[in-house]
């Protein structure tokens, strides 16, 4: 009898130590568990991106010397790596963010299925990046 | 004694409505996911016609850009744009805190987040309704 109270005792106190999801250190590493982890990283990163426009929005509206202040910053090579890695995690956050609604469809939730797409999500952001550094290429050329 | 078997929990004199008060999600993780998911949709367009209106702009001059806010169509997209990825950006970090952060730290930091979301909508949704209706007068 005892010994069973015992038992339940370190079991109740396994249960409230349990370890917490998710526990990235025990899993073997894979496609999809990179994919997810990326998703994740872009999406903070884009969280610190919504910080800075709106930083950009209220210099707009400072008027011409908060603006002035604002651009020194906002234009130096440290901003323009930045936002090179902003377009970056945008690129990929919204064709992963398409692949996970398709997912809520109920399809493609196959473990080959979700492989292939995994694929078509890193092709496709690259590409998105690609036109993206395309278009700003374009864009400077024209303003110069 | 009380915990000698398994299942002896169940026995507690406690109502099923007493036991399950106050242990979490009822119909709320929905919301949320159902929030995230809409907030998702909706910045698919919003997004890229946000990359692109940048991507077109002439130049960054503070007329222009001014120029560019003050047209109606801009100044609705942009600040529907600010809500919706604030938002979006809100559930987000929630759940990457929920599933990082433990104890009484996740709590103070859900706070600080959800604070700090809501200061950058509405600093962003005030700072382009100046810059808009500047352009009126």
């Amino acid at each position: 009898m005892a010994a069973s109270v015992e038992f339940w005792q370190t079991q109740l106190n396994s249960m409230a130590s349990r370890p917490l999801s998710p526990h990235l250190q025990v899993y073997k590493f894979t496609y999809a568990m990179a994919t997810s982890i990326f998703n994740r990283l872009t999406g903070l990163a884009l969280s610190a991106g919504l910080v800075l426009l709106v930083y950009w929005l209220l210099a707009v509206a400072g008027g011409a010397r908060s603006f002035a202040r604002a651009m020194t910053i906002l234009s130096s090579p440290l901003c323009k790596v930045l936002y090179a890695l902003l377009v970056i995690a945008f690129c990929y956050h919204l064709t992963a963010g398409i692949r996970h609604l398709v997912w809520d469809t109920g399809r493609g939730l196959e473990r080959t299925q979700s492989r292939a797409s995994a694929r078509v999500v890193v092709v496709i952001s690259i590409v998105l990046m690609l036109l993206v550094a395309y278009c700003f290429w374009i864009a400077r050329a024209r303003a110069t | 004694m009380l915990l000698d078997r398994p299942g002896a929990r169940d026995m507690s004199l406690r109502t099923p409505l007493g036991q399950a008060l106050g242990t979490g999600a009822a119909r709320h993780g929905v919301h949320h996911w159902w929030v995230q998911r809409l907030t998702s949709v909706a910045l698919v367009p919003l997004s890229i016609w946000f990359l692109v209106s940048l991507l077109t702009l002439s130049s960054f001059d503070h007329s222009t850009v001014i120029a560019w806010m003050a047209h109606g169509s801009t100044a609705l997209l942009l600040i529907l744009f600010v809500l919706v990825a604030s938002r979006h950006s809100q559930l987000g970090v929630a759940v990457v805190v929920e599933d990082y952060v433990h104890g009484g730290l996740r709590t103070l930091t859900l706070v600080i987040s959800t604070f700090a979301h809501v200061l950058l909508a509405s600093a962003g949704v005030l700072a382009i309704l100046r810059t808009a209706l500047r352009g009126l007068t």
